[in-house]
């Protein structure tokens, strides 16, 4: 027996960084908003205690606060003609649950794209020509620019209180700061990280080489700060313990720390935990959303009516939502026709270790954004004439973390277990140095989501399927910075170094970054994007999606900066137009 | 006010009350925002409540070492509430600690204090009071020790005790000062928790304001007095700990936090620097003198605090300001009774969260981390180090408050041990 609710103005469907922006920001504009979150409750002094937080056990390997595949789950495949099978276990990326969502366990590594990114597809055939596209690839503009997005990444910056330094002020390119970025309007709200040394040493032999280096973009806290919302951060302690991690400390930006104490003592505001949506409701015309329906943890359906439903959830749990639903055409790969789920991108990395004999490195004394890094050779900001592929990379000597079972790095030959490899990690431990490469990836026809037609999840809907691989242009690419990455290690001057290069299709198994993006693109039609510019849906013009999904394809940066900025600029368009004239905000 | 739409026959009864007593009606929209005002300072929502849902109506279990009693339901419903009372009953009970019927009420109920409010005042509280949506709810019965479960007993307590009278203002001040003056001794009733008690439970009048302990937390020193008390405070920084929680110097954890959610964030700025210059003005109690403790313990107890602590109260003390409190000239640390600072390490405090400071910031519990002789050690070293002065803490003392916590966990309800009686009123 479903139970039905009293009508609200909006539901925001997931309650993590895009669901705690809107909730903000749309209770300030005087609706009624209720927020539903699959996972339970999370604050800091509870759940991340400082006597507790730190236990690789419980929170990486144990997975506590991951989506919970029991529940949802996925299957994958590296092409069409494979039949995909279940994720049981979650690996190469690692979507949250709970309030908070994955705002809670990210690094804290705040970008803003370039702005020849947002014109990946006109940018690169102007430069390149046409022919520098595969026919296979499918890149597109975006609707939306990098001058129009500026106030909206100042303001995503300034509630997480982003650690760093600016490089183009206005225009004018500062000394120290990232040369290769957009015009921002003022500096970062707080200083950089201080440095430490591996990433000190990187900086130098950047320098030598003649590359620009820059301390990196940072939520995690340089010092003390209270955002415009009165919620106050601490100083990092440098703990190493961000990515995978609440942070006990209270200094790193994440809902519960910017957003949450806020909007919790709102009374046009209600979270309900422990909810997870099944799907979009819609009126018998199907280009209306009536609200949501949602079953809670004692298995009781309910449906909330609303005026607006805004999907806030992982991208794939987005996607999966809009298919499950029936919103949208899904995507065929055979014809290339429809949108839900076309252009899934993710993010390409490699590394390489450095090992030293006569310098000490302190591992342990880490933050998941500290680190120096160049943008030399991201984007386009290299000529890439010949080399046989479009985008690029960061490369970054960081300095997150010397947890001991996830971060034991070993030279070329050790062997994986016993005497020799104990050995080698006691020798290495301090004395490594390692540079990574955080590489874009495009879009292409064959990489996209859909619904499995075997796999069922605990609601019994049909489960996600992701079918993805990389291309060659993601292959060159890597290759390209990888070798960039092996020079700039060897120019610290290390005894050796360890190339981890990253060879063959890809694997969904180990993890290397919760980067996924794609599925509800965004455009300027509704042949080839699901949302328009504003993040509303061509289909049902009262339902909007949030976050990376969104992204046409995946620049070479972390995503959570843009998915910010493009959330305070849906609440824009909401509060400034949609709520005039509820309806489409462009005309299809 | 839903008093507007409201026709039934008690109500207008009560309305005709209150008018023949003070000449107003009960739309007087001045007075009832008087007395709402005063309904906060006094924070009578904190004791009268048990259900949040139903604000006023009483049976929240107040825990003395006495026995427990039960708090009254102060909504208007006429058969559990105070709505068959009249104005002048209401008078009676603020001023003389006199029930309706002649009964003795409890000082539970801080009518030594409320004795000091003008009879406007107290008119205007009831005016607000009666304005309230009545709920019908009957507390408990209170579980008091022997004598003290016979109300007439109270007589004699009184007699001993009980200074009956409005607040004199004193013609050599300011109005400023007596205004806070007459907030902090009146309606605040801070000496409740901040003045020492005899052990009848009654104020020790010669320290007053120089700290108590209540329910197993440390009411601070309240004087000038430097390492204990507010004398290293402005009075700016008293007004902002009570409006936001939080200052530079402290943030308010345990019942202060209640206080200062329930109570004087909602007061006007102007009544909380009157508050400021009233308290800056107290009389510094003498200081205590403190023996050295041993430097075996001390560098047990900086061990510990490197380790657990120093990350976020940061290494030499001093703390984040507004989100960790610095230890470093910290009058909580260095109270003569270290009761809160142990309790704050074995179960952990959070803050209070207002709408200038919304973010609840926390420390978490070392009980299940750290034993009692390190306990012991870290509270040893907070206390005298970076220039603090307070008395060393010795294992024992953890031992107990760790009894009293685990006690309170186990068994919320059993802390008065008293036979049951009086079934009707919980003062």
């Amino acid at each position: 027996m479903v139970k039905k609710l009293p009508p609200v103005d909006v539901v925001l469907v997931g309650f993590g960084w895009t669901g705690a922006i809107l909730g903000q920001e749309l209770t300030d504009a005087g609706l009624n908003v209720v927020a539903i979150e699959r996972g339970g409750w999370r604050d800091t002094p509870t759940d991340f205690a400082v006597t507790f937080a730190q236990d690789e056990l419980r929170y990486y390997y144990r997975q506590a606060l991951f989506q919970e595949p029991v529940r949802e789950t996925l299957t994958f495949r590296n092409s069409p003609d494979q039949t995909a099978l279940p994720m049981r276990r979650l690996g190469s990326f690692l979507p949250g649950t709970g309030v908070g969502g994955a705002g809670i366990h990210w690094n804290g590594q705040t970008w803003r794209f370039l702005p020849s990114d947002f014109a990946a597809l006109r940018h690169n055939t102007e430069r390149y020509g046409a022919q520098a596209i595969p026919e296979t690839m499918t890149i597109q503009d975006w609707p939306v620019g990098y001058d129009e997005l500026e106030p909206y990444y100042d303001r995503f910056e300034y509630l997480c209180g982003i650690s760093g330094k600016a490089g183009n002020l206005n225009g004018q390119i500062v000394e120290g700061g990232n040369p290769f970025e957009g015009a921002r309007r003022r500096d970062y709200p707080n200083p950089p990280m201080q440095m430490v040394y591996g990433p000190t040493l990187f900086g130098a032999a950047a320098k030598e080489l003649g590359y620009h280096p820059f301390p990196a973009p940072s939520a995690n806290m340089s010092r003390a700060y209270t955002n415009p919302l009165g919620v106050t951060l601490a100083p990092c302690t440098y703990c190493g313990f961000c990515e995978k991690y609440g942070c006990g400390n209270y200094s790193k930006s994440s809902p519960q720390t910017t957003v949450i104490p806020v909007l919790l003592r709102k009374d046009n505001f209600e979270l309900r935990t422990n909810s997870e949506v099944l799907r979009v409701n819609r009126d018998s015309s199907g280009k209306r959303a009536t609200g949501v329906t949602y079953v809670d943890i004692q298995g009781q359906e309910y449906e909330q009516p609303a005026e607006i439903v805004i999907l806030c959830a992982y991208i794939l749990h987005n996607v999966h939502l809009l298919l499950v639903s029936g919103i949208g055409t899904p995507y065929d790969a055979r014809s290339g026709e429809g949108t839900v789920g076309r252009n899934y991108a993710y993010q390409i990395v490699s590394g390489v270790n450095a090992f030293f004999d006569d310098k000490l490195f302190n591992p342990y004394i880490g933050a998941g954004a500290l680190g120096i890094v160049i943008d030399d050779f991201n984007g386009d900001n290299f000529d890439h004439a010949g080399k046989g592929f479009i985008g690029g990379g960061y490369l970054a000597c960081w300095n997150t973390n010397g947890r001991p079972i996830e971060n034991s790095p070993t030279p070329e030959n050790t062997p994986k277990w016993g005497a020799k490899w104990k050995s080698a990690v006691a020798k290495n431990y301090l004395r490594t140095a390692s540079v990574s490469t955080h590489g874009a990836v495009m879009s292409h026809r064959n990489n996209y989501l859909d619904l499995d037609p075997t796999y069922r999840n605990a609601y019994g809907q049909p489960l996600l399927r992701m079918t993805f691989d990389y291309t060659d242009n993601e292959m060159k690419m890597s290759e390209f910075l990888t070798e960039r990455a092996a020079d700039l290690a060897r120019a610290m001057k290390p005894r050796e170094i360890r190339i981890n290069a990253r060879k063959g299709h890809y694997s969904i198994v180990p993890y290397q970054t919760t980067h996924n993006t794609g599925g509800t693109v965004m455009g300027d039609n509704p042949r080839d994007s699901v949302i328009n510019r504003y993040l509303q849906s061509w289909d049902v013009p009262n339902l909007f999606v949030m976050g990376a999904g969104a992204f046409p394809q995946n620049p070479g940066y972390n995503p959570t900066g843009t998915v910010g900025a493009l959330t305070y600029w849906t609440a824009e368009a909401i509060r400034s137009q949609y709520l005039k004239n509820p309806g489409p905000l462009v005309q299809a | 006010m839903r008093r507007l739409t409201r026709t039934s026959i008690t109500t207008l009864a009560a309305m005709v009350l209150l008018t023949d007593v003070s000449g107003a009606t009960d739309f007087d929209y001045a007075k009832l925002e008087k007395g709402r005002a005063l309904v906060d300072a006094g924070d009578c929502v904190a004791c009268h409540t048990q259900d949040k849902a139903k604000p006023f109506a009483g049976g929240r279990a107040i825990p003395t070492p006495f026995g427990t009693i039960y708090s009254a339901n102060i909504t208007p419903d006429r058969d559990t509430g105070i709505g068959a009372w009249t104005a002048d009953d209401f008078y009676r009970a603020m001023h003389e600690g006199v029930g309706p019927h002649g009964e003795r009420l409890y000082p539970a109920f801080p009518y030594p204090y409320f004795t000091r409010m003008s009879r406007d005042d107290v008119e205007a509280v009831h005016a607000y009071l009666m304005s309230l949506d009545p709920v019908s709810n009957t507390p408990p019965p209170n579980e008091l020790i022997w004598p003290l479960n016979i109300r007439t007993f109270m007589a004699g307590w009184n007699m001993l005790f009980f200074n009956k009278g409005t607040y004199q203002p004193d013609p050599n001040k300011s109005a400023e000062w007596n205004r806070g003056a007459y907030l902090v001794e009146g309606p605040g009733h801070c000496g409740a928790c901040h003045t020492p008690k005899n052990i009848f439970g009654a104020d020790k009048a010669s320290k007053a304001l120089q700290g108590g302990v209540i329910q197993d937390w440390t009411a601070p020193n309240l004087t000038a007095q430097t390492s204990e008390g507010l004398g290293g405070w402005s009075e700016a920084d008293i007004a902002e700990y009570l409006k936001t929680g939080r200052n530079r110097l402290s943030g308010a954890t345990g019942l202060m936090a209640e206080v200062v959610v329930n109570s004087t964030s909602k007061m006007s700025d102007a009544d909380l620097k009157a508050i400021a210059v009233y308290l800056k003005d107290v009389g510094p109690s003498s200081a205590p003198s403190v023996s050295a403790p041993a430097q075996n313990f001390m560098q047990a107890g900086e061990a510990v605090y490197r380790d657990s602590c120093a990350a976020c109260h940061q290494g030499n003390g001093t703390g984040v300001p507004h989100m960790f409190p610095p230890l470093q000239g910290n009058a909580m640390v260095q109270q003569a009774d270290p009761t809160t600072v142990l309790r704050i390490i074995l179960e952990g405090a959070k803050t209070a969260a207002t709408a200038q400071r919304p973010t609840t910031s926390a420390m978490p519990a070392y009980g299940w981390k750290l034993d009692d002789q390190q306990i012991a050690a870290v509270a040893t070293y907070v206390r005298n180090s970076w220039g603090n002065k307070a008395g060393p803490v010795a294992s024992d003392m953890v031992s107990r408050m760790r009894g009293a916590i685990n006690a309170r966990k186990a068994a919320p309800q059993t802390v008065g041990t008293g036979a049951r009686v009086d079934a009707q009123q919980s003062h």
